[in-house]
């Protein structure tokens, strides 16, 4: 069992947690990933590790209630535990030799290029940041990402904060006015980090894109999050999840991630009848 | 008295009956068809049976028990050798091993060895609560990596010998394929919960959601104190054929497949895992996990489930009895047969049907077999595609049950550590030690797939060779 030590509401539908989970803690490194399952008749379900405190031994983990498993633990509370919390799995980020990178993170995703940018801040690099959102109400981790980039651009679909349109709107801009990355890192919805691939391509600059697929163990043994990087298939537990974004066959990817869409609507609903039967 | 020439049967639930459900398919013998089975064995000398048993249970010891009743001791008899017989007793490939060897399979059947193994384990486990001596602790540490049934052997025989034995698991609950693989009506959960129960009252410490690789790495153990550490991590990554068509939605491997049903229970109204529960489905290969999922889509309502297999039934790697019941229940056998490519659907007018990128059918090539002289390095007749000969069968999900390569979590992160052309980690067959001192290995982390009773032979293996290091080491 894993002790939930603190507990943040970013918005309506994201939240924060620290886990004490001290081994976890220990190895975990920015890009990781951790599955867990929060009660006895769980799912596992894998999320990025949004940063770690080696002293205190915890992990933080920022998700958004999507589904019913997301829904159950938003219900835990500070001091409850969850079941089963396991990592760090995944292969970290690699940082190594980069001199100045766009971030470029779309809603939750934020949450994980978080401490991708305050890794290489700390080692000097220059941290471009383009962090978009639906709506003003949905922005989340601001002042974070203010303090670990030299440039921040807030984006909102509808315009209620910061700049209206889509991430790769300001990415377009930059490079087309000649800024030169080491690399694009982008880590939100996977139509988003197709289109912030598709834009940075004609300008030829390195990019990585960090892959959620649908997984069970996260260790390499159902192959349940098998994605078709360079024709080759590849397992985004241990091979992943960063992947080289012109390599991806997102097309196929998105089309996999729908694959039980119809079962999560209904234990999404029975999941809120449930809610109902506690309020009563 | 005449012997009988054939085994006494097994009682088994009906073939409709069972394809509908979950519950074990075999239900074991009673005392009076146990102790009339026994008096079968004709108690030889020279006990062949026992040699081909891969822990070398003592065979003709625990049947003379049997034959008088004297299930205890027969219990007591088989425990020196194997810390699982329930298991074995279910899930071993009797008809190759001990019962290969049989005597009187000459010109009879063979003794029914493993249903009077399961009889015994499940007669104990039922009846027998009493005390039992702890071991004296010696005060060596050992560590295990893996909760399948070469860690658990290795565990169960080193334990037992008074070390201080930690299992890692990666999983959140302990067993390894028997729980995640090994489906509940062939093996049920109770059972390998028991026998892991039974190991952790001889003070074993089973340390779920830790993947060695990961969270701990195998110096780490040993900087802790371990003075050896045993890896059977098992097979790892499922194997796809690289045909068109493997990403669609309701292309499984096998141990997503059966994970999902088994481990994470899918097949409950509760269990928040979703499987998809199809209508016709391909299952491609056939070993017992081609088995073990073409009989669970069956019981999960599928209408016509197909084993596609590009030898002949002779050439069936699955346990016979495991193959004699899929065909009881309905599985349909569609042999010398290869898929081609898995055909999705795909509805050009709209983008946004819901049934695009699901599975619509699968391309097959008939095949024949080689010429008798030209098999391949385990003496198999090979499979030849017949040019033009490819058909389309309706299916809606197709489960690759082909095997599976080594996990690379643990070589990556372990120094020194010496792996095989495949990836398979390299030990030396009499102990089990790898490259790396102190640090053994075995079952399928080592062989690949493989049964679970070798992978409990080299839980066994190891363990024996571990308590010699560590005795050598100490004086």
């Amino acid at each position: 069992m894993f002790k939930i030590v603190n507990k943040r509401v970013l918005n309506t539908t994201v939240t924060m947690m620290d886990i004490y989970a001290p081994l976890v803690a220990k190895k975990a490194e920015a890009g990781q990933f951790i599955i867990l399952r929060v009660d006895e008749n769980g799912e596992r379900i894998p999320l990025t590790v949004a940063g770690f405190d080696r002293e205190q031994g915890t992990v933080k983990i920022i998700f958004q209630i999507v589904g019913a498993t997301t829904a159950i633990l938003n219900m835990k509370n500070e001091g409850e535990y969850i079941q089963d919390f396991v990592g760090p799995l995944g292969c970290a980020t690699k940082t190594d030799g980069l001199t100045k990178v766009c971030i470029v993170g779309g809603g939750v995703g934020c949450a994980i290029a978080l401490p991708v940018a305050q890794k290489l801040h700390s080692l000097g690099c220059q941290v471009h940041s383009i962090i978009g959102f639906r709506s003003e109400d949905l922005v989340i981790l601001e002042d974070e990402f203010r303090a670990c980039s030299e440039k921040l651009t807030i984006m909102t679909d509808d315009g209620s904060y910061g700049r209206q349109g889509l991430v790769t709107q300001p990415l377009e801009e930059m490079l087309a006015r000649g800024e030169k990355f080491d690399e694009i890192i982008t880590i939100g919805p996977l139509v988003m980090m197709k289109f912030v691939v598709a834009t940075a391509k004609p300008f030829n600059v390195k990019i990585t894109v960090s892959m959620n697929p649908i997984m069970i163990d996260g260790t390499g043994m159902c192959g349940g999050c098998r994605l078709t990087v360079g024709g080759k298939t590849k397992f985004a537990c241990v091979d992943g999840p960063d992947f080289d974004g012109y390599e991806v066959d997102f097309d196929e990817a998105i089309m996999r991630s729908s694959a039980y869409s119809e079962f999560e609507r209904h234990s999404r609903e029975s999941t809120c009848n449930l809610f109902k039967r506690e309020v009563r | 008295m005449a012997i009988n020439p054939k085994k006494h049967e097994m009682p088994v639930q009906a073939p409709d009956i069972r394809a509908h459900n979950f519950e074990e398919v075999a239900l074991g013998y009673t005392k009076e068809l146990a102790v009339a089975e026994a008096q079968r064995c004709l108690n030889c000398k020279n006990r062949p049976c026992v040699e081909g048993c891969p822990v070398n249970v003592p065979i003709p010891e625990f049947i003379s028990k049997v034959k008088t009743g004297d299930f205890k001791g027969a219990y007591d008899v088989i425990s020196v050798a194997s810390s699982l017989p329930a298991v074995c007793g279910r899930v071993c490939p009797q008809e190759t091993q001990c019962e290969s060897k049989c005597t009187l399979g000459i010109k009879f059947e063979p003794v029914g060895i493993g249903r009077l193994e399961r009889f015994v384990a499940d007669w104990h486990n039922a009846n027998y609560k009493g005390e039992f001596s702890l071991p004296k602790p010696n005060g060596h540490k050992v560590a295990v990596v893996g909760s399948g049934p070469s860690g658990l052997t290795c565990a169960g025989d080193l334990a037992k010998k008074g070390y201080k034995i930690t299992i890692f698991e990666a999983l959140h609950l302990a067993g390894g394929v028997l729980v995640y693989g090994i489906p509940e009506f062939r093996l049920p959960k109770e059972i390998v919960a028991q026998e892991i129960n039974s190991l952790k009252k001889y003070g074993v410490d089973v340390d779920t959601d830790v993947v060695v690789g990961k969270t701990l790495t195998v110096d780490e153990l040993i900087e802790n104190g371990y003075e050896a550490v045993f890896i059977g991590s098992g097979a790892g990554l499922p194997r796809f054929m690289g045909i068109k068509g493997e990403s669609l939605i309701g292309v499984y491997s096998a141990n997503e497949f059966l994970t999902r049903v088994n481990l994470m229970k899918a097949y409950e109204n509760n269990s928040s895992t979703p499987v998809m529960k199809a209508k016709n489905v391909a299952v491609v290969g056939g070993g017992n996990v081609a088995m073990d999922a073409a009989r669970t889509a069956l019981r999960l309502g599928a209408e016509n489930v197909y084993i596609i297999y590009r030898r002949s039934m002779a050439e069936l790697p699955a346990r016979r009895e495991e193959v004699e019941h899929a065909m009881e229940e309905g599985i349909k056998f569609e042999i010398l047969r290869n898929p081609v490519e898995i055909i999705g659907y795909n509805n050009p007018d709209d983008r946004r049907d819901p049934r695009n990128g699901f599975v619509k059918a699968l391309k097959i090539i008939k095949c024949e077999l080689s010429a008798p002289d030209e098999t391949d390095e385990r003496g198999r007749r090979s499979s030849v595609e017949v040019p033009g000969s490819e058909y389309i069968l309706d299916v809606d999900c197709v489960i690759m049950s082909i095997g599976t390569s080594p996990n690379p979590l643990i070589k990556n992160t372990t120094e020194g550590l010496t792996v095989n052309r495949r990836g398979g980690i390299v030990v030396d067959e009499v102990t089990g030690a790898t490259s790396k001192i102190g640090v053994y290995a075995g079952g399928d982390a080592v062989t690949g797939a493989a049964t679970v009773i070798l992978a409990m032979g080299a839980g066994k293996t190891a363990a024996k060779a571990i308590d010699e290091y560590i005795r050598e080491k100490s004086e």
